[in-house]
């Protein structure tokens, strides 16, 4: 396969609660290529936000470790001016609510605008025009003219995120980072939100990471997927072989407790507890083993690592390979609080 | 917006009717009338009737309110029985040393509270930040005429850098330059002084304005469109928070006239403010309804100015 | 007898505008929409944003005004006045909100939130009230020593439950769901929909269930109906709607449902693309001038879809 566009190294992003760093993403360890859409699927308090938050440079007041190398550089020991000039041009970022992400007091056609102003492009304040025009006709805005002078709360969720992703492209970036792009949308426009990134990433030939909790859009988009759990990836793999023999426990229970609509099943798998908060995370052991007391101790590493037991495909702890669903799925009624 | 500016001026008309109906009422409610204190006691209070009679005292409350309104309309609100002149010449001088001060006040209030909360918001939780919000706690539980008295007292009096009352020196000549600067000389200190309390108020709203802006998640896009942070202060986090500011100004306006009434009679300041209290003291009804008047009428136009500057600058408002 | 029966409701907002406000047109948020459930099933009501299914909820349970129409609960009209005043239906209809972050004050503790509906209905003594706050608690899977503490200390899925205990306090019959998991994670999601299963065993509750969600309506369901900008376009059982969707809304809607397995990728595209061109093409059977859907036609026993007199 192609080159790394991005490789992370060891990436450890904390954030201080009363005078203790935490760490919200744990030692990830990645890569990202060429034309690849890598997803990453966790749930709130995964890190997997966090984690694209460090890539982009966004976090004001977290404390990172490790590397991320883009095309050779470190963006982590990188000062914000060369910052500036990476974010925007090289890699940009598209946002979950469209509407919180667009400021409410500028015009869109001023919107898109500023990336083109920003990053210098030789561009006269006529060209620029016409290129947010070609741009806004790109990502399917039916009347970019007309649009161009219209302000966010006037377009539809639909519309705001393809303007959202008309600024992450007027640059033609290398690397795109998706946060739960369509999750604030309806089932038929996220599909067409989704073919969307889908053709824009082979114009460009751009690597994609997409972070989301929905396994159906990952099985829909991804080329490979992480899978986060409490800060730390639990399981890479392509997506074939994820979604046909998914390995660790918490990937395998994730599958299982979603409703689909091909398949009725007749009970739901829960998984039982509830995510750990960043300050009372388990720092030791493995993580999940708190939420599968059915499975003996013995079955868990001390000191849990990514164990490569298929070409490219890796999972966290040796407890995947003990692992089985409770005889009864009967839970609820077992989670107090604490 | 044409059309928010016009239903605004509309609405505004049976607000001021309102108005003066309930100063109208609220003078009668004062006890005596015009002829009360002002004739000599030897004179056969049948005549004083008949003269009642003549003057429409007697009639009922909603002509007499006719005729007042209708005469006001017209620019006469009466004669003061203390300085035997038509109220409107009276007040029509100190109005516009009112205005002048409060032009002054205002200006003043913004050029310290624009970038006190700029710094305050954008440093917040630093020493700096800290400072600026004791100061805003000061100014909150200060009274306003402690704070000018001891202004007066230290700048006027004290170190004499400013003059302790008028609005001019005797023996300026009305029209030259150095009558204008004299005019500000005498508006600096009365002004500060209002504008150091009214303006905290501000500087706390353009704080808390900052710091919630800055947590908005079109600032996160801003910065990933590669914006340098000064670049993502001045073109996203102040113009979107300076704009509620303007819906403020309202506000301030209303602040204001409290401010003059005290600061005025402290520092001899011949305005309204000071005209107001001292027409109090010795009942001049007349003077007293006229300026309670032109005080509501400067609330009302307040508002109206504040509902129309935020719909120039907000496009949601705009455009709807 | 259906326990719940609304037959053509209209729920229409005003458009004001002009100098004056005055009304200048009006939203036909829910035009005339028929339906029925059965005593002990769940009904879905599926659709997009600005499809009227929320709308169609709240004026069940009389949060939004009602046009026209009636809506028979047990064979009384709550749409006439008065009706909604006798106890038995504000008891026996209670709603579960979206949002567990806000649809519970934070101010209260668990107690006041879950006796608040005993409080108005039933005069019980503060023991009584404990002891029954206490054992809804345990109902829905929370320890009762939990009944003192306050909203915030809480996750998403054991406030959505401490809702679920407000909503069944009172024993109702009818309860409508508003999109009761869609703010949670996926694993504590199942975790409240197996439970809305057990408990509507447990007490032969009826559900109103609102989603946009279509695996988990299928999941949930025993009747569906799709609706579109206000009205029904098609009704039917999940299998009707699933495998065999009649009108072209619906399957664009179906089609858009992102699939589970990336084998599938090649097929689905092919499928999409043959759907959206049959939507294309057949726009202007399926919808009338206006872009809205007929009436409902029975197809089957129980498969209803919105076409036009003849077709």
């Amino acid at each position: 396969m192609s080159e790394d566009l991005l490789r992370i190294e060891n990436l450890t992003t904390s954030f201080r609660i009363a005078d203790h760093y935490y760490a919200a993403v744990d030692d990830v360890t990645l890569t990202v290529k060429k034309n690849e859409i890598l997803a990453i699927v966790g749930e709130s308090g995964s890190g997997k936000s966090a984690l694209a938050f460090s890539i982009m440079g966004l976090h004001t007041k977290a404390r990172i470790e490790g590397k991320v190398n883009y095309k050779g550089q470190d963006i982590v020991q990188m000062s914000p001016g060369m910052l500036n000039k990476v974010r925007g041009k090289e890699m940009s970022m598209i946002f979950q609510d469209p509407l919180a992400a667009l400021n409410p007091l500028m015009i869109i056609g001023s919107q898109i605008d500023e990336v083109l102003l920003l990053h210098d492009t030789g561009l006269s304040k006529k060209q620029r025009k016409e290129k947010v025009l070609d741009l806004l006709t790109k990502v399917g805005i039916p009347r970019p003219e007309h649009t161009y002078h219209q302000y966010p709360y006037e377009l539809s969720g639909g519309m705001r995120q393809r303007v959202i992703i008309a600024i992450a492209i007027a640059n033609g970036p290398q690397l795109l980072l998706a946060d739960e792009p369509t999750t604030a949308l309806d089932v038929t426009i996220q599909l067409q939100i989704l073919e969307l990134i889908k053709k824009l990433k082979e114009d460009m030939q751009a690597g994609i990471i997409l972070i989301t909790h929905d396994l159906g859009v990952v099985s829909e988009m991804a080329d490979r997927v992480a899978v986060m759990y409490a800060g730390q990836i639990v399981e890479i793999a392509d997506i074939y072989t994820l979604t046909s023999n998914p390995q660790h426990p918490y990937t395998r229970s994730l599958f299982n407790s979603i409703p689909t609509v091909k398949e009725v099943k007749s009970r739901l798998h829960v998984i039982q507890g509830i995510v750990p908060s960043l300050k009372n995370l388990p720092r030791t052991g493995c993580r999940f083993a708190g939420r599968t007391p059915w499975i003996d101790a013995s079955a868990h590493e001390e000191n849990p690592q990514l164990h490569e037991i298929a070409p490219g495909h890796f999972v966290r702890c040796t407890c995947y390979r003990h692992f089985h669903f409770p005889d009864s799925t009967e839970e609820v009624g077992t989670d107090g609080i604490a | 917006m044409w059309k928010i500016i016009v239903r605004r001026l509309l609405i505004m008309i049976p607000q001021v009717f309102l108005l003066s109906i309930l100063v109208f009422l609220m003078a009668k409610a004062m006890p005596g009338d015009a002829l009360t204190g002002m004739l000599d006691p030897n004179i056969d209070p049948a005549a004083i009737e008949a003269m009642r009679e003549r003057l429409g005292l007697n009639d009922p409350w909603h002509i007499q309110y006719w005729n007042w309104i209708s005469n006001a309309v017209q620019g006469d609100l009466g004669q003061s029985f203390n300085f035997k002149m038509p109220v409107t010449e009276l007040i029509g001088q100190r109005m516009m040393n009112t205005l002048w001060l409060s032009l002054a006040t205002l200006i003043l209030t913004y050029l310290i509270a624009i970038p006190l909360g700029i710094l305050s918001g954008r440093f917040n939780d630093t020493w700096g930040d800290r400072l600026i919000t004791g100061y805003t706690y000061i100014g909150f539980a200060a009274p306003l005429f402690i704070v000018a008295l001891v202004m007066l007292w230290m700048f006027g009096f004290y170190f004499s850098w400013f003059p302790t009352g008028g609005s001019v020196s005797p023996g300026a000549v009305p029209g030259s330059f150095s009558y204008v600067l004299d005019k500000i000389y005498h508006l600096l200190l009365p002004a500060l002084s209002i504008a150091l309390i009214t303006t905290v108020g501000t500087v706390q709203y353009l704080r808390n304005e900052i710091i919630d802006t800055k947590q908005k998640d079109f600032i996160l896009t801003a910065r990933a469109k590669g914006a340098s942070e000064s670049r993502v202060y001045n073109r996203h986090i102040l113009r979107n928070s300076l704009l509620p500011i303007a819906a403020f100004f309202g506000y301030e306006l209303t602040g204001l006239i409290g401010g003059t009434i005290f600061v005025e009679s402290i520092f001899s300041y011949p305005g309204m403010g000071q005209l107001f209290l001292g027409s109090i003291v010795i009942r001049d009804f007349t003077v007293v309804t006229a300026i309670v008047l032109l005080y509501g009428i400067a609330t009302i136009i307040g508002s109206l100015l504040s509902d129309i500057i935020l719909s120039i600058v907000d496009p949601r408002i705009r455009i709807k | 007898m259906a326990l719940l029966e609304v037959k053509d409701l209209q729920v229409h907002f005003p458009i004001r505008g002009g100098l004056f406000s005055r009304q200048v047109g009006e939203v036909k948020a829910v035009d005339r929409v028929n339906l029925a459930i059965e005593a002990g099933q769940t009904y879905g009501l599926v659709g997009e944003s600005g499809s009227g299914k929320t709308t169609t909820g709240r004026a069940i349970i009389g949060l939004n005004q009602i046009t026209g129409g009636s809506i028979l609960f047990e064979g009384a009209d709550l749409a006439s006045k008065g009706a909604r005043k006798q106890n038995n239906v504000r008891r026996d209809v209670q709603m579960i909100f979206q949002d567990p972050y806000s649809s519970l004050n934070p101010k209260k503790r668990v107690l006041d939130i879950i006796a608040e509906p005993l409080r108005n209905f039933e005069k019980l003594s503060p023991q009584e009230e404990m002891r029954k706050a206490q054992e809804l608690l345990e109902q829905v899977g929370l320890s009762a020593d939990n009944v003192l503490k306050y909203p915030h200390e809480f996750s998403g899925g054991q406030r959505q439950r401490i809702g679920i205990a407000r909503a069944i306090a009172l024993k109702p019959k009818l309860i409508i769901a508003d999109e009761p998991v869609s703010a949670l994670d996926v694993s504590v999601q199942a975790q409240v929909l197996n439970f809305l299963r057990d408990i509507q065993k447990e007490l032969n509750l009826t559900y109103l269930f609102i989603s946009h969600d279509l695996g988990i309506i299928r999941h949930m369901c025993d009747r569906i109906g799709i609706m579109y900008k206000g009205r029904h376009v098609e009704e039917g059982t999940p299998e009707d709607i699933f495998d065999n969707p009649r009108h072209i809304y619906t399957k664009r809607l179906i089609a858009a449902i992102p699939d589970i397995d990336p084998l599938q990728r090649e097929v689905r595209n092919v499928f999409r693309r043959s759907v959206s061109e049959e939507y294309d093409n057949a726009y202007r059977s399926h919808f009338d001038q206006d872009g809205l859907a007929y009436p409902l036609r029975s197809i089957s026993d129980t498969h209803m879809v919105a076409m036009p007199e003849k077709g």
